[in-house]
């Protein structure tokens, strides 16, 4: 009886979790579809009459006047952003991390860009916004992404420093002693090794740069470098009057992020435990 | 001829001197930037004139404003509320998923959407659902009679900031939930079995075997958590914009506004700096655990 009152108490719990966590998501998505009317009734009806998907139509369309516009561009952005910022990281992160595996010593310097990584980013962004400025960075895609690699740099370093940890050394030892130079057992023995695990580091860094919100709003003012979370920020103070389309615009920059998080999902645990956060 | 050490060491440098630089460039040169410009009284527009040397005056100021002080204690409760929150709902997540039961793989999937999806997104998708005229929150909440008609959640001074909370905590308890079922699974089954057999119960076993297991990460969860916390930002600009009447104006948000909205990057360089000390100390503890735990090899 005891065990089974236990039992009953766990399904609970679970479902419990289950529908606070979709609730809300499904609320936006039942937003997305439904009338203005039909959301504005008391009491609420919880399905819409009819199911609308005129929104997400328009905002794949870049006839100049539709939402589209603005987000086809914003998604643009986003994408050669968060694409350039991960490229460039994971070139000067790859041959740092290897020298911190392989050549120990130089802790301290790992330790400290991580510290750095957490500083908030009001103490960086008034320098940053005059250095951009003077060489005429502001409101452009490279400003960004080199700003951007400044956060993903640190966190890729530290990932990328663990999944080498990990990798046995024998292998390289002996391509050593055959004559290959540092660098040459780097690129053909290492690399192949880790590939799978670089992956998924390269995808962590691409969430953070998708993610970012503070810099993106500060350095960049019209919709030639503007990515998608500024835009979203935009549309939601007012830009536009229609918040079934904000819903719609949500919906559509969360299905990235939301299906490599499901695809990752076992090294997910393992990457976050072994350091670093999302920041 | 270099000696062989010496040659590694050298080969160790040239791998790392590309970060380095850049790291230098990006955020040490940055830093030190801002600290020189919290001395003077520059604007964010110049003016043409180079800025004025004014010593600590924006730091006198700054530490008897009463609208930072203001700000610096809503951050505090803010991060306190929201860490402690997420520390119980995060644990006590991950002790349910640890358990056997069907639909247990779905959920273990479900609890990493939260932490998936985008910051803006998150804060668009609450403050839809807070919605004073059609949000899901007042539908439910009237419907099932808790409240007898519609509030406006993040309208009101009183409720805004802990409209705001609810959904920073929605969103990250998950990750104390994942680091704390990564800490339960490497527990062996046994030990389980040995204390039930001994006849200790169900909270003697958590404080005798779950608990030691799950402290240190949960201790680097939670304080990682402070830190972000502590630096909110995106979630308040998207939500209230830090309204209404400054309720929810946090510390980031504050030296925001001072620096690009008043257009004085003197006085905000000074806030900056002053935060950035408080969050140092954070992250000092942040790395001491760290460091006691590489030593250890748990977090291996």
């Amino acid at each position: 009886m005891k065990q089974r009152i236990r039992l009953l108490l766990r399904y609970f719990a679970a479902l419990l979790v289950a529908v606070s966590i979709l609730a809300p998501m499904l609320w936006l998505f039942l937003m997305s579809v439904s009338s203005a009317g039909d959301l504005a009734q008391i009491p609420l009806r919880w399905l819409p009459r009819h199911w609308d998907f005129s929104r997400y139509a328009s905002l794949l369309t870049l006839q100049p006047g539709q939402p589209g516009a603005l987000f086809l561009h914003a998604l643009a952005n986003s994408l050669l952003v968060a694409c350039g910022a991960t490229i460039i990281s994971l070139l000067l992160a790859i041959p740092a991390a290897y020298s911190f595996s392989r050549y120990p010593g130089r802790e301290g310097w790992l330790y400290g860009s991580l510290a750095i990584y957490m500083v908030p980013p009001v103490a960086f962004v008034l320098p940053l916004y005059f250095i951009l400025e003077q060489v005429s960075l502001l409101n452009t895609h490279l400003g960004l992404i080199l700003v951007y690699c400044s956060m993903i740099l640190p966190f890729l370093t530290w990932m990328l420093k663990n999944q080498f940890d990990a990798l046995p050394l024998d292998i390289e030892q002996a391509a050593r002693l055959d004559g290959l130079r540092y660098w040459q057992v780097l690129l053909r023995i290492t690399l192949p090794l880790a590939k799978p695990a670089l992956g998924a580091s390269a995808m962590f860094g691409w969430l953070l740069a998708w993610d970012e919100f503070f810099y993106a709003l500060l350095f960049t003012n019209n919709i030639d470098a503007q990515t998608l979370p500024v835009t979203i920020a935009g549309f939601t103070a007012g830009r536009a009057t229609d918040d079934g389309l904000i819903a719609a615009v949500g919906i559509l920059a969360a299905v990235p992020p939301l299906f490599i998080a499901l695809w990752l999902q076992k090294t997910l645990v393992s990457g976050l435990t072994s350091g670093g956060s999302k920041g | 001829m270099l000696s062989l050490p010496q040659r590694e060491r050298r080969q160790a440098w040239v791998l790392l001197a590309p970060i380095l630089v850049m790291m230098f460039v990006l955020t040490a040169w940055p830093l030190v930037r801002t600290f020189w410009l919290s001395f003077t009284d520059a604007g964010l527009i110049g003016d043409g004139t180079a800025p004025a040397w004014v010593g600590a005056d924006n730091f006198l100021y700054a530490l008897t404003d009463p609208d930072f002080r203001a700000a610096l204690w809503r951050t505090l409760y803010f991060t306190f509320v929201s860490v402690i929150s997420e520390g119980i709902i995060g644990v006590l997540v991950a002790l349910l998923l640890n358990q056997q039961f069907w639909g247990r793989t779905v959920l273990r999937v479900l609890v990493i959407l939260p932490w998936a999806l985008p910051t803006i997104v998150n804060a668009t998708m609450w403050r839809l659902n807070f919605n004073p005229d059609y949000g899901s929150i007042n539908a439910l909440l009237t419907q099932i009679g808790l409240i007898d008609h519609y509030r406006s959640w993040l309208g009101s001074p009183d409720s805004a900031i802990n409209a705001v909370m609810f959904a920073d905590i929605w969103k990250n308890y998950p990750l104390v939930t994942l680091l704390t079922l990564a800490a339960l699974q490497t527990i062996p089954e046994d030990l389980f079995e040995a204390a039930r057999l001994d006849g200790a119960s169900a909270w003697r076993r958590f404080r005798a075997i779950t608990f030691p297991a799950i402290a240190a990460p949960l201790a680097v969860a939670l304080i990682l958590r402070t830190i972000d916390a502590f630096k909110v930002f995106d979630i308040i600009y998207v939500m209230t914009r830090g309204g209404p009447l400054d309720s929810t104006k946090t510390v980031s948000f504050f030296v925001y506004q001072e620096s690009f909205s008043y257009l004085r990057a003197g006085s905000g360089a000074a806030y900056a700096v002053l935060m950035t000390i408080i969050c140092a100390l954070l992250i000092g503890i942040y790395m001491l655990l760290l460091l006691r735990q590489r030593k250890q090899g748990v977090s291996e």
